[in-house]
């Protein structure tokens, strides 16, 4: 589930500092159906992709909000899971290579002298591609934030929704808040290097993996690590220095606990990030695009799927399906500018079913 | 068809007539509930959906399943009063039911 997630993908990055630069045809932002199904279309003309999502799993709203909900209108798919449609898409873009690289997120888009551009990761990968394909859905996943007081001030000092570096919290007190595998991994990652760790979750159950459980209540019994049952009601620090921070316990009684650094996991939210600052005239934290190639207001730069509008859009996936048939057309016209574009069907045409490894 | 009551954490009340068989999330989305975000649209999958049940409606709506607890997780302020409002079904037997909406969803 979300927290999970975060997690996995922190781990992969964490002490990882190796950044890495690439070229290609096209980068598409955004793992969701839309962004899935524009790796097959864009296949198909011959353009090579890599996909990048903050997720650390593809499929978007699918696989993240609903694996298990059944969608009805998907064309010829009368009842297909979140989870299935997410997993045919992968199967049926696998001829075409796409490269994915999952739990980043794209923060900088900035065209370069020689009309290419320069995305560049959260972690510090940076692409050069020729077009960009946002299909960006409902924005990128964020961890959700605790309502409480001040908290903003701390953030990135002293309150981290993620761990870039475990040494970076050496000895200090670490409060680590929810029951899910994100809690509980770092926990037990942070425990060695942390002046003290402190689980804090609003029940004694957990929903993390029942071995990470078991090792958990171990460090408790063994005193290295303090669980309280309850939840966290004020902060209290000096400027962006958090101190210490009061718990409301389960059994109705209030405690103070010094902390100098807080991991709260309460899952993510869609927020729409940083596509608002790649200047595409956003709105309504929407992108406007036409209905011939859904291309933006930047030459070589797409929106398909939930992210882009126009006159009579209709959030469905099948509608960002058709998107990226189009956009396709004119992403071939740009990468392969003195190629004429031959249309063909792939049940008849042996180009094209030679493509998709089928002949 | 039941009347709900959501009153607001400023004490703004809104009574709504909500229709048998819708969630009580779909029938606060449909009436423009402040306070409801209901991201995920009722999968269970969000917590943004968060309610205090009024202390003399907590039996009628019944208890909260696994997944609902689980969910809850990502809720803040739970209390034991606490749903998430996408697993309540609405009926008859809720004529008259009164929610608080917490301060915020996240
Ligand atoms: C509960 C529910 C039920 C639904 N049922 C249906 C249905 O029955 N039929 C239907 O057609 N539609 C349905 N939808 C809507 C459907 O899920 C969306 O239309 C679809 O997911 C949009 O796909 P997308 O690829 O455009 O975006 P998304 O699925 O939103 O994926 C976008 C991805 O981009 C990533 N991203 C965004 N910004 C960045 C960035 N800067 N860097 C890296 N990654 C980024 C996000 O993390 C996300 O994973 C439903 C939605 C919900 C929530
Ligand atoms: S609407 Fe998402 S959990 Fe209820």
């Amino acid at each position: 589930m979300s927290a999970t997630s975060a997690a996995n993908g922190n781990q992969n990055s964490a002490d990882q500092a190796e950044s890495t630069s690439i070229e290609t045809d096209v980068v598409i932002i955004g793992a969701g159906p839309v962004g899935l199904f524009a790796v097959f279309e864009l296949g198909l003309v011959d353009i090579k992709c890599h996909v990048i999502d903050i997720l650390d799993k593809v499929g978007g709203q699918c696989s993240e909000l609903y694996p298990e909900k059944p969608i009805y209108d998907i064309p010829a798919l009368p009842i297909v899971t979140g989870q299935e449609l997410t997993d045919r898409l992968m199967e049926q873009i696998k001829p075409f290579g796409a490269e994915f690289h999952l739990a980043q997120r794209i923060d900088q888009l900035e065209r370069q002298p020689d009309g290419r551009f320069k995305l560049t990761t959260d972690i510090g990968n940076s692409f050069l591609a020729k077009v960009v394909v946002i299909a960006a859905g409902g924005g990128s996943f964020t961890p959700k934030r605790p309502p409480l007081a001040g908290i903003e001030a701390f953030e990135g000092t002293s309150v981290h929704y993620s761990v870039r570096r475990i040494a970076d919290f050496t000895d200090h007190d670490v409060v680590i808040v929810g029951g899910g595998d994100s809690a509980l991994d770092w926990t037990l990652a942070l425990e060695p290097v942390a002046k003290r760790v402190t689980l804090v979750h609003r029940r004694d159950e957990f929903r993390a993996a029942p071995h990470s459980v078991e090792q958990m209540r171990a460090l408790v019994a063994s005193e290295k690590v303090d669980l309280k049952i309850g939840q966290v009601k004020t902060l209290t620090g000096t400027g962006a220095q958090l101190e210490k921070l009061t718990l409301h316990l389960k059994d109705g009684s209030e405690e103070e606990l010094a902390c100098s650094a807080l991991l709260p996991f309460f899952g993510l939210t869609m927020k729409l990030g940083p596509v608002a600052d790649w200047g595409l005239n956003l709105e309504e934290n929407l992108i406007p695009v036409d209905t011939e190639k859904f291309a933006t207001s930047e030459p070589g730069i797409f929106a398909i799927g939930d992210i882009n509008n126009y006159p009579g859009k209709l959030k469905l996936i099948l509608s960002g399906f058709h998107e990226a048939a189009l956009m396709a057309q004119e992403a071939h016209h740009i990468i392969y500018p003195d190629k004429k574009l031959r249309f063909q069907y792939t049940t008849s045409s042996s180009n094209l079913q030679k493509k998709l490894g089928v002949k | 068809m039941a009347k709900i009551k959501f009153i607001q954490p400023d004490g703004t009340e809104q009574t709504i007539d909500a229709e048998n068989g819708l969630t009580v999330m779909e029938a606060a989305k449909l009436n423009d509930v402040p306070g409801i975000e209901a991201e995920c649209g009722g999968a269970c999958a969000c917590a943004t959906c968060h309610v205090y049940v009024d202390e003399a409606w907590v039996d009628k709506t019944g208890t909260r399943k696994s997944m609902e607890e689980d969910m809850l997780d990502f809720a803040f302020n739970v209390r034991d009063e606490s749903r998430l409002c996408c697993q309540v079904t609405v009926s008859d037997a809720l004529d008259g039911l009164v929610l608080r909406v917490p301060e915020k969803q996240f």
